[in-house]
């Protein structure tokens, strides 16, 4: 990350006071390589799913991994998360809410994929 | 300089003081307060994702995802919000050039991308309705319009908010308090894109795979 941020700290410098922390705000360079892979990331899965070409086995794990790439792009690329930011409260916080967010998703599919199954009409002990 | 201009959170002065360690995590109190704001929107997305993903096989008799999801569109609406933060972007980087016209001009695309999306997706919304499949039709209808209007109504905060930026920056110039709200709308608007990556992913290609 520190390369892609060679000309924040110069130009800001310059200018004196932009005063937030340059390393918040990224290049233009770091923007243009985020977005140039977001797009590609955007386009496979696409491609993927519009040509018909993979079975819906092989596509939909696909498209989530695709996916979960595109995610971790954007958040260091358009949002600056990186080894620099790894100590601050900001990552605490985002750790934990990752924890959060993995519990409630999968907990609510586990839970509601059993009710769906276990309890169908003709299932149920009383039957 | 930053001293001297009195600002509405004082906390930019804590903020010049560290200025020295040129490191991230010398966030004002500001992001960092808005950061967990964005935490917690993430809690609330993953809720209705959660609600999405179970209710999706209920279609009551009704359409399912791959009957009415038009993917050449939905490419067209993600291109809208990849290129929204890119531009967001740039606008960030003028501003941290203290180029104020370059600022407002970004920011001027941004909100032109974000209407263009906000307005295919309302168009989608009331085809759908127009067609008998609203809201009301299905669980699996009801999932989606929940998740994906909760994410445009977002994407709307978030342009009404970039239009009263837009006024601020011009009456007073790029002041360290503006600065630190552009820096906020910056973290709101690249959140939104990530969720959308999510709807996209699980909604609209899952959707028509499966």
């Amino acid at each position: 990350m520190s390369g892609s941020h060679e000309h924040a700290p110069a130009t800001a410098g310059d200018h004196g006071h932009a005063d937030h922390g340059e390393a918040d705000h990224g290049s233009v360079k770091s923007y243009t390589i985020g977005f140039l892979l977001s797009v590609v990331l955007t386009a496979i899965p696409f491609a993927l799913v519009m040509s018909g070409v993979l079975s819906a086995a092989l596509a939909v794990p696909i498209c989530v991994a695709v996916g979960v790439v595109q995610i971790v792009v954007h958040l260091y690329y358009f949002l600056h998360m990186n080894a620099a930011s790894s100590r601050s409260w900001n990552m605490v916080a985002f750790v934990f809410t990752l924890v959060v967010v993995a519990i409630l998703i999968a907990g609510s599919l586990w839970i509601m994929y059993h009710l769906n199954t276990n309890m169908m009409p003709g299932m149920m002990p009383t039957d | 300089m930053t001293a001297n201009v009195p600002t509405a959170d004082g906390v930019q002065v804590p903020s010049g003081q560290a200025h020295a360690h040129e490191e991230h995590h010398d966030d004002s109190k500001v992001t960092l307060g808005f950061w967990i704001y964005l935490m917690s929107d993430c809690i609330l997305f993953a809720s209705v994702f959660a609600g999405f993903a179970v209710l999706r096989d209920q279609t009551a008799g009704g359409p399912s995802g791959r009957d009415i999801f038009d993917l050449p569109y939905v490419a067209i609406e993600t291109a809208c919000l990849l290129v929204s933060s890119f531009t967001y972007g740039m606008a960030m980087i003028a501003m941290m050039k203290q180029q104020k016209t370059a600022v407002l001009s970004w920011l001027v695309v941004t909100l032109l991308l974000g209407m263009t999306f906000m307005g295919m997706e309302i168009h989608e919304f009331g085809e759908l309705i127009g067609r008998g499949f609203g809201p009301d039709r299905s669980a699996f209808l009801t999932g989606f319009f929940t998740l994906v209007g909760t994410h445009g109504l977002h994407v709307t905060s978030g342009m009404v908010w970039m239009i009263v930026l837009m006024s601020h920056v011009l009456r007073r110039g790029l002041t360290p308090a503006n600065q630190t709200r552009l820096m906020c709308l910056s973290l709101f608007w690249h959140f939104l894109d990530i969720v959308w990556i999510g709807v996209f992913t699980i909604v609209y290609l899952l959707g028509v795979a499966h």
